[in-house]
């Protein structure tokens, strides 16, 4: 799909789709029915989306903009420019990189700003073990480098124990 | 430049969409859930470099290959395809269009029933689909709700608590799932109802597509019925929504649209019916948009009972048949348009020549 479901402006459904050649580029903005209204989008002879993009997403997210030309998501080095650009985040922790701009949009968006379906409880599990094994490991090897043996032998103890739980990871 | 083994295959063997259901289903033509996916840590496919999408392409190509589901399922790479077999495999509802313009490192595990399909590298790491002729979702999520469990044995989903699962696009956020339902409408679109049923659908925050052309009249009568939303609201309830509130209101007014017709207007739809059956067999130039019209008319006859009931699964076969990558692929080469129209004439003059008059 090429159509972003995201009005422009306030994040809610859009359903005003507009093309026009600015600058000899193709660019698109797309718009819920009250934001469409509201700018004029509706009138094709007064409307120029060249005056609507510059006022618009410049200064909600552009340079200049609330969010500041420092915000990139750490693990992947998107910035919000590359996702209103492309309507899609560059990795998973891009959700925490933007979330003051992602959590608005998906007001607009879906029924709830809230999970509420399948939990997938293995994975999760899984993970959260995966962590412990990885932290009680660093705790041991620190503990060992600074020579506090009582604190290594009970890292070293609850790591046994976690690591000898059948579904823990063998390695 | 003949087609492939794996695709001949897929083209031959009996598939869920085209001889799934025996004789099919009025008005509701096919289901589909699916499931977007992705892997914790890695960046999702549109901003990965090539080598990161080889690497999640064999990890999960080595998951998928675990599921008993997936036995003897068909393994394709993209980049591997030529392009009228990637048109086909659109087509035939097994790849989206998105995937077919897809870069080196995309792919799809086709199930050996062709009712399920996972692509890899689509928008999404996985984008997890099964589908089935007419068919519940009740089913259908049964059975993709397991395929969803057993890959996360093996693979890490990227998951919030907060916002579920995590997708490229924040639209398909939380359940990352889209369910929808193919519906033949041809009553409610000679009745010019489509726009308000539209209306209606889009304010329930639903979407209804034409699957062939834009809007209301779009060819063939054949539209798609979809939730938009993703996050608040448990799979299964989005379900009984998307089943309660719209589709089955959907098929009532077109029953009603339909009876009305037949009632008000008889000879205004015998005529249709009548004159299509004529083309079918006797045309000689048939783009696919009038091809497309006159089938939906044919599978209208069938579910008026002018027209046994055994050749709706061989006029939903002929829809996707008659396609343009379809009749590329059988003619072994790209041709033009206007060839392609003359070659799709002739298909549908040999194939249809089976079908008995309608008993108008």
């Amino acid at each position: 799909m090429g159509e972003s479901l995201v009005c422009d402006i306030c994040g809610k459904l859009a359903t005003v789709h507009l093309t026009q050649i600015i600058n000899n580029k193709i660019q698109k903005v797309d718009l819920c029915e009250e934001c469409a209204q509201q700018k004029g989008v509706t009138d094709p002879e007064g409307f120029s989306l060249a005056d609507f993009m510059a006022k618009n997403i410049e200064s909600s997210i552009g340079p200049e903009g609330i969010e500041g030309p420092a915000v990139v998501c750490s693990s992947c080095g998107c910035t919000p420019r590359d996702f209103k650009n492309s309507g899609r985040l560059g990795c998973p922790d891009c959700y925490d990189s933007f979330d003051s701009l992602i959590k608005p949009m998906l007001k607009g968006m879906h029924r709830g700003e809230t999970h509420v379906g399948k939990i997938p409880h293995g994975l999760l599990k899984r993970v959260g073990l995966r962590r412990e094994i990885n932290r009680l490991q660093d705790n041991l090897a620190r503990a060992v480098e600074q020579e506090q043996y009582e604190d290594a032998a009970r890292f070293r103890d609850e790591l046994e124990q976690l690591l000898g739980k059948p579904e823990g990871p063998q390695s | 430049m003949s087609p492939s083994v794996n695709i001949k295959r897929l083209l031959e063997a009996r598939a869920e969409l085209t001889d799934g259901g025996a004789s099919g289903a009025p008005i509701v033509m096919s289901s589909r859930i699916r499931l977007a996916r992705n892997l914790q840590g890695m960046c999702f496919p549109g901003r990965a470099k090539t080598a990161q999408r080889r690497d999640v392409l064999s990890t999960c190509e080595n998951a998928v290959a675990q599921l008993p589901h997936m036995q003897e399922a068909t393994v394709l790479h993209i980049d591997e395809l030529g392009e009228l077999e990637r048109q086909v495999l659109v087509e035939r509802h097994l790849i989206s269009r998105e995937l077919s313009q897809g870069e080196a490192g995309s792919g799809v595990i086709i199930s050996r029933e062709q009712d399920c399909a996972i692509m890899i590298n689509e928008e999404d790491h996985l984008r997890i689909q099964v589908l089935r002729n007419g068919g519940s979702f009740e089913e259908i999520w049964s059975v993709i709700d397991e395929i969803d469990s057993k890959l996360e044995e093996d693979l890490d989903f990227a998951f919030s608590g907060e916002l579920g699962y995590l997708t490229a696009c924040p639209t398909n956020v939380g359940t990352g799932m889209r369910a929808s339902v193919m519906l033949h409408l041809p009553g409610l679109v000679i009745d010019s109802q489509m726009d308000k049923v539209i209306r209606a659908v889009n304010q329930m925050g639903m979407v209804v597509r034409g699957l062939f052309g834009e809007g209301s009249d779009a060819s063939g009568s054949i539209f798609q019925i979809s939730n938009q939303q993703t996050l608040g609201e448990a799979e299964q309830d989005i379900l009984t929504r998307l089943k309660g509130e719209a589709i089955d209101t959907i098929i009532e007014q077109e029953r009603n649209a339909r009876q009305r017709l037949l009632e008000n207007e008889p000879e205004k739809i015998l005529d249709k019916i009548g004159r299509a059956y004529g083309i079918l067999q006797n045309g000689h130039v048939l783009s696919s948009a009038e091809a497309m019209s006159h089938l939906s008319l044919l599978r209208l006859a069938i579910d008026s009972g002018f027209i046994q009931e055994q050749w709706r699964g061989e006029v939903d076969r002929l829809l996707i048949e008659m396609q343009p990558g379809h009749i590329q692929l059988a003619a072994c080469e790209t041709i033009d348009s206007h060839e392609r129209d003359t070659a799709r004439a002739s298909f549908l003059r040999e194939e249809t020549r089976r079908i008995p008059p309608p008993n108008l």
